[in-house]
């Protein structure tokens, strides 16, 4: 028990590091908000620039989600990061990272705005047309406010396992926390930053894993 | 584009580099086979627990599955890959990735066998009970074969999502499809190996993709 706390509560270790964990606490914070605000905006504009049922542009997004959708995050986190450079665009590993991220979430997001517009009644869309609206109006006050209640529950789930996400940055060396945790365990050789990592984590997503449960009930469908 | 063709599809390197991708995407597809059936095991076990009727059993349940979903996969991964043997315990890389993946997983299909298993109306419960079935005869004929059909949907898709989530087993030097990728990429200096990866995961998930995007519409059309 005693050689237990040494490894994995290692009280001097876990002060040394600290600093460096709590820094990458707020990287990851603010990784996950930018990430969260581009890939919902993206989704919500590809799902918008889908109602207009242009054949060729719906073809490409279908495209573009699919694709977002097979691949592994880490995966497009590394083509970015390790490919690119080779055709001269170097970004920075938070910069692939965020990227990456959004693509992916944008994806699931349009896929689940797409399905939101196609539960709005086609009535809805001929009822907001022959009173005078535009398309663009009817999209707007019409169609999308009664889309996005529907979506609110998926989106939410979808959106926090995105944000989890972040911790891929590590692999590309954005100082997050599971970064700088395991820049730590590495220094020290005494995993106690891994676990002041996990805590930091904790801290940071079971509110939101509380939050999800809370917006599930809260927009349940009755059936 | 000739600076293109020459770093991301070279004929040449991906010759090289096919028997080590190879070797990877077999790897890949025994961890699959290994951390699915283990999961979806683990989950249904953790329906079934968080159904029993006592209640600290009820919620020992619930924090499992919080716990399991507020962390960020990769973390859970390394805590054990480099945890773990300061216990003395070591399971290698790739007993490592199964028991990290076993605990992620199972949390979330824990959460859509609950979803399943209480879309079942009570009704059928008590006609089973009342023709003489036992508790658990009702719970393995009646209520899982239902409760199962009910959300394939979402099994699916979170299937998709481990098979993806194998790529982080790269991170802790299990010669996954990733991991294979990188290797041929760091000895080639080309990207062509991490493409082609790319593009194996797209032509094995891509089906799923499809399938799924179908499910959903139908069942958001449906509500």
């Amino acid at each position: 028990m005693e050689k237990l706390a040494e490894t994995f509560f290692n009280v001097r270790v876990m002060a040394e590091y600290a600093p460096k964990i709590v820094e990458g606490f707020f990287l990851t914070v603010q990784l996950a908000l930018v990430v969260v605000l581009t890939g919902i905006v993206a989704g919500l504009a590809l799902a918008a620039v889908r109602s207009f049922r242009l054949t060729a542009v719906n073809l490409l997004i279908v495209v573009f989600v699919d694709v977002m959708r097979a691949l592994p995050p880490l995966v497009l986190i590394i083509l970015l990061y390790f490919a690119l450079p080779s055709v001269g665009i170097k970004l920075s590993g938070f910069v692939s990272t965020w990227l990456a991220l959004s693509m992916v979430l944008a994806a699931f997001a349009e896929e689940i705005f797409w399905a939101g517009i196609l539960a709005v009644p086609r009535g809805q869309w001929e009822a907001a047309r022959s009173t005078g609206l535009s398309a663009l109006q009817t999209l707007a006050h019409v169609v999308l406010p009664q889309a996005v209640r529907l979506t609110i529950p998926p989106l939410t789930n979808r959106t926090i396992a995105v944000t989890k996400g972040t911790a891929l940055g590590a692999v590309v060396a954005v100082g997050e926390i599971l970064y700088q945790a395991q820049s730590g365990y590495s220094f020290s050789y005494n995993p106690s930053p891994l676990t002041l990592g996990a805590i930091a984590y904790l801290i940071l997503f079971i509110p939101v894993v509380w939050f999800g449960r809370w917006v599930e009930t809260r927009f349940a469908w009755k059936r | 584009m000739e600076a293109l063709i020459q770093n991301f599809f070279n004929a040449a390197i991906l010759a090289q580099a096919w028997p080590y991708l190879l070797a990877g995407f077999w790897m890949t597809v025994k961890l699959c086979l290994v951390v699915i059936p283990l999961g979806l095991a683990g989950g249904l076990a953790v329906a079934l627990v968080s159904r029993a009727a006592s209640r600290p059993v009820r919620w020992a349940a619930v924090v499992y599955v919080d716990f399991f979903r507020a962390f960020p996969p990769l973390v859970l991964l390394m805590f054990i890959a480099f945890g773990l043997p300061f216990m003395k315990i070591d399971l290698g890389a790739f007993g490592a990735v199964a028991l990290a993946f076993l605990l992620n997983t199972s949390s979330y299909y824990g959460e859509i066998f609950r979803a399943g298993i209480e879309s079942v109306p009570r009704g059928q419960v008590e006609a089973a009970r009342s023709t003489g079935l036992s508790a658990r005869q009702t719970m393995t004929f009646v209520v899982i074969p239902q409760a199962v059909r009910n959300v394939i949907p979402d099994l699916i898709g979170n299937t998709l999502e481990v098979v993806k989530l194998t790529s982080l087993a790269s991170v802790v030097a299990l010669p996954e499809l990733l991991y294979a990728a990188r290797q041929a990429q760091s000895l080639t200096y080309n990207a062509t190996p991490i493409v082609a990866a790319g593009v194996i995961y797209l032509v094995c998930l891509w089906p799923l993709v499809r399938l799924l995007s179908r499910y959903e519409h139908r069942q958001i059309a449906v509500r």
